[in-house]
């Protein structure tokens, strides 16, 4: 067991745990952040996506050791009440089944956004790969991923 | 006022007092189980007034709905309440949806299985909002001296209009439970025997697009889901269990990993004690388990990893080859006796001009639930809290009774959000399995199912071979059709079912074959395969009978219609309404035979009481069929809520599309040979059809299933575009894997 100081959603968060614990399992049990959701531990589902400075990553293959002082953002800190263009886009294409993959898939989403203000159908498809919906929501997926793109472009 | 805690307890109820009149007055805090702004806190009612068990008028005019059926995706926690709001004719801003507990004093069938929440639930949610809506216009009668009939309501207001005489809802509340200022004694508000519903004209809720009410916190994260619950004092619990379907727990070295950091016991559990009455639900439960309680999952996940167990059983344990050997056998075998018969198949077949006879299989498959099986339990001497994602609260409650000797009345059941059913949370012995658990360690716990645990401790749905015979006579008339099918402990075939009734001479027989491999319910039972199969085979023998394979569809159903064999009760098709959907499908998709350029497939079934036709174009890259497009007719009569009804109608096909074409679960020796997504492949976003068009008939019939009927046609639609693009035409699911097709 070590302590690890970490910048989680721009507050300093201070865990004792286990070196080798992945990132997710420290969100989850140890800072009771529990919208980023477990799905496999492989990094093959995406269910656990998180933010590592800029970049989308699987948090179950992040040992909370290897973050040092790099910025996590979660889904509860992508923004402050959900008014991120994706959750909003999200919310207005009505995206959700079940609802159990879809933190992961607005964070794979929102950093695809990022680093690409207006994909193509072939680089969404290509960045969205990794997160799986078991219900089937690709196609609204998509089609939120564009709106999103859209109001962003209009802000 | 005296206290009174809830059914299970939820914490958000402060106070509860009944009052003189029979009226319920319930306070609500809101504030302690999430942040709200100053706005929504003034918006909050300081009262609220328990109309009847579905829903709850504030003082200031606000409605809180229970949603009484568990919610797995389906979204029924949206359209239920949409049904109540309508009769209740309140505005849908101004409505509160809350998960109901289990009461089944209060609520009927409070189970998410076979498409039927909206189904069976239509009627009393309409009178639950009738009955509220009537009992607030006989309050203002009174209030205001005027008779009852004169007294209109819209958008949760009361009106008299000749003596210009207004009221909001939340005014009038507490008058209609009977509740009172001192100075004011109370007049009970009669439950009325009967009420009157509104016509579907004056829906304004029903049949328009409201937006899941869960969205805000699923795209903010919010603890929705059965695996968030966190509890005072409460430790995560994992499970081992036998690697191989068919061995036993027998013993294991438990001290080497108590030591382990975080780790607070280790022990043998078991779940089914002898003598135990179990219920359907219980499923593919497993007697015997090895449990690991500690203080974290990852610390479980690291002492699952070292204990050693040692399992025990017969050496002869089974593997997916010898089923497919047997499941053909059993084809080939006669049964002793037919599911149905009309005229005389066998003679008609050997007298026909052409005949035509193919064989389909499909694997088994995992439910792969995103959120795997959890459950959390609270197990004392005297009283058991559990809650968390299960389709099945009422059995679950009753095996808990039996397994922990407890009376019902001390159980608590609470229905969490569920990532995903499918029909896997129809089996809830992870519930079960969690209670034990929690009683021997005397301590609140969270059991969680690891994806690998989820994975091969399944109830999967069965593999399936089935069998078709049709016979042409010489004007290409079908005369003659035969089914023959079998499943590993399910005997698979509706013999009932389109084209009985639409064939002179038909056959329809069935038999199944028992494994130690779990297997149930699976969205769609049965269905899932059986459309994919017979709507392959009904494209061969349109080909076969050179005739286009809507229009043969239809003569099929023109026969049905006009001059149906058999007795028409005992088929369980409306031969007209799924020849409407052929016809919205034919029209919607510009079909004209040609294909226009596409590979182009077409595919219709009727299962869960609603009809559905899709026509599928793809094209083919390598041996994998991508998707272009699928337009995709339903009749499921009234549709509550559109912007929903559609999602579960892409979340089907693409469902379907999906394992019919890369999923497969496979045994050797009784060892699940996927134990993870990177040997399962589930369908992803770039496999994905790239566009899908849902059309409903408007016929106004009372609303039949949605969360399943897209699924098993698109199977056949798909194998049927298949052909177009490769000439070769596909039997064996996965379809990925058929060799025919492969270059």
């Amino acid at each position: 067991m070590s302590k690890f100081s970490l910048k989680i959603n721009g507050n300093t968060q201070v865990v004792d745990v286990d070196d080798n614990t992945p990132m997710l399992w420290v969100l989850r049990d140890h800072l009771k952040l529990v919208g980023t959701k477990y799905g496999c531990g492989i990094a093959q589902c995406g269910a656990c996506t998180v933010h590592l400075g800029d970049n989308a990553v699987r948090s179950c293959q992040i040992p909370v050791s290897s973050v040092g002082d790099q910025e996590i953002t979660t889904i509860e800190g992508l923004s402050e009440n959900g008014e991120h263009p994706v959750q909003q886009a999200w919310l207005e294409v009505d995206v959700p089944q079940c609802g159990y993959c879809q933190a992961g898939q607005i964070m794979s989403a929102s950093a695809l956004l990022k680093r690409n203000p207006s994909p193509s159908d072939a680089e969404i498809e290509a960045a969205m790969n990794g997160n799986i919906c078991r219900c089937g929501t690709y196609t609204r997926i998509k089609k939120a991923i564009k709106t999103a793109a859209t109001a962003t472009e209009n802000a | 006022m005296t206290l009174v805690k809830t059914k299970i307890g939820r914490r958000s109820f402060i106070r509860t007092s009944a009052l003189a009149g029979g009226g319920m007055m319930v306070g609500f805090s809101w504030l302690a189980s999430c942040k709200m702004t100053p706005e929504e806190v003034n918006s909050l009612p300081k009262e609220w007034f328990d109309i009847n068990g579905f829903l709850k008028i504030g003082d200031n005019g606000m409605v809180t709905i229970m949603s009484p059926n568990p919610e797995i995706g389906q979204n029924v926690k949206t359209a239920m309440p949409m049904i109540v709001a309508d009769e209740l004719d309140v505005d849908w801003k101004n409505v509160i949806v809350e998960q109901a507990p289990l009461n089944l004093d209060v609520f009927q069938r409070q189970l998410a299985g076979g498409s039927q929440s909206i189904r069976a639930g239509w009627e009393g949610l309409r009178m639950a909002g009738a009955t509220a809506r009537k009992m607030l216009k006989q309050a203002a009668a009174k209030a205001w001296e005027v008779p009852e009939e004169e007294i209109t309501t819209s958008n949760g207001m009361l009106y008299h209009e000749a003596s210009n005489k207004s009221a909001g809802y939340g005014e009038l509340a507490s008058a209609a439970v009977g509740v009172s200022s001192p100075d004011d004694p109370p007049e009970n508000i009669e439950v009325p025997e009967e009420v009157e519903l509104k016509g579907i004209k004056d829906f304004t809720i029903i049949g328009t697009d409201r937006l899941n009410v869960d969205g805000p916190k699923i795209v903010t994260g919010k603890p929705l889901f059965g695996i968030d619950v966190q509890e005072e004092g409460m430790l995560t619990a994992m499970i081992v269990h036998p690697p191989a379907f068919g061995l036993s727990y027998k013993s294991m070295d438990a001290e080497s990993v108590k030591s382990m950091p975080g780790i607070k016991d280790v022990f043998p559990v078991d779940v089914y004690p002898e003598g135990v009455e179990k219920q359907w639900s219980d499923g593919g439960g497993i007697a015997q388990l090895v449990a690991i309680v500690g203080e974290s999952t990852w610390q479980c996940m690291q002492a699952k990893k070292a204990l050693k167990v040692e399992w025990e059983g017969p050496s002869d344990l089974e593997s997916t080859s010898s089923y497919e050997d047997d499941l053909a056998k059993l084809l080939d075998a006669p049964v002793e006796a037919p599911a149905r018969s009309d005229g005389d198949f066998n003679q008609a077949f050997k007298s026909a001009a052409k005949v035509i006879e193919r064989t389909y299989s499909a694997p088994f498959l995992a439910h792969n639930t995103m959120e795997p099986m959890n459950f959390y339990a609270h197990v004392t001497a005297d009283k058991a809290e559990v809650k968390g994602p299960i389709q099945t609260p009422e059995f679950l409650e009753k095996t808990l009774s039996s397994v922990l000797d407890m009376s019902i009345d001390n159980i608590d059941v609470g229905m969490t959000r569920m990532g995903g059913g499918f029909g896997r949370r129809l089996y809830g012995h992870f519930g079960v399995e969690a209670a034990v658990i929690s009683k021997k360690a005397q301590a609140p716990i969270k059991l969680v199912y690891s994806r690998e645990d989820d994975m091969t401790q399944g109830t999967y749905r069965p593999a399936y071979k089935v069998k078709f015979k049709a016979g042409l006579d010489k004007d290409n008339n079908l005369i003659a059709w035969s089914v023959k099918g079998a499943g590993t402990n399910d005997d698979l075939v509706f013999e009932n079912r389109f084209p009985a009734g639409a064939v002179d001479n038909y056959l329809a027989e069935k038999t199944s074959l028992q494994t130690k491999i779990t297997t149930g319910a699976w969205r769609a039972p049965r269905s899932n395969f059986m459309a994919g199969a017979e709507q392959s085979f009904m494209d061969e023998v349109a080909e076969l009978a050179g005739k286009d394979p809507i229009d043969f569809r239809l003569e099929l159903f023109d026969r049905a219609i006009n001059d149906p064999v058999g007795n028409p009760e005992q088929n369980d098709y409306d031969p007209e309404r799924y020849a409407g959907v052929l016809k919205l499908v034919k029209e919607k998709a510009k079909w004209d035979g040609s294909g226009n350029g596409k590979a182009r497939g077409v595919s219709a079934y009727y299962c869960h009481n609603s009809y559905v036709a899709q026509v599928l174009d793809l094209s083919m890259e390598g041996n994998k069929p991508m998707v272009d497009k699928v337009v995709c007719a339903v009749d499921c009569g009234i549709v509550i809520n559109p912007i929903s009804a559609k999602n579960q109608i892409e979340g089907g096909i693409i469902d379907g599309i999906g394992h019919a074409t890369y999923s497969q679960m496979t045994f050797e020796d009784g060892v699940p040979q996927q134990q993870n997504f990177d040997s399962y492949h589930l369908i992803r976003n770039i496999e994905a059809p790239k566009q899908i068009e849902s059309y409903f008939v408007d016929n106004g019939i009372d609303p039949t299933g949605l969360g399943e009927p897209s699924l098993p046609p698109v199977i056949g639609a798909l194998a049927n575009a298949m052909y177009k693009a490769t000439g070769k035409r596909v039997y064996n699911q996965p379809f990925i894997l058929e060799k025919e097709i492969v270059g």
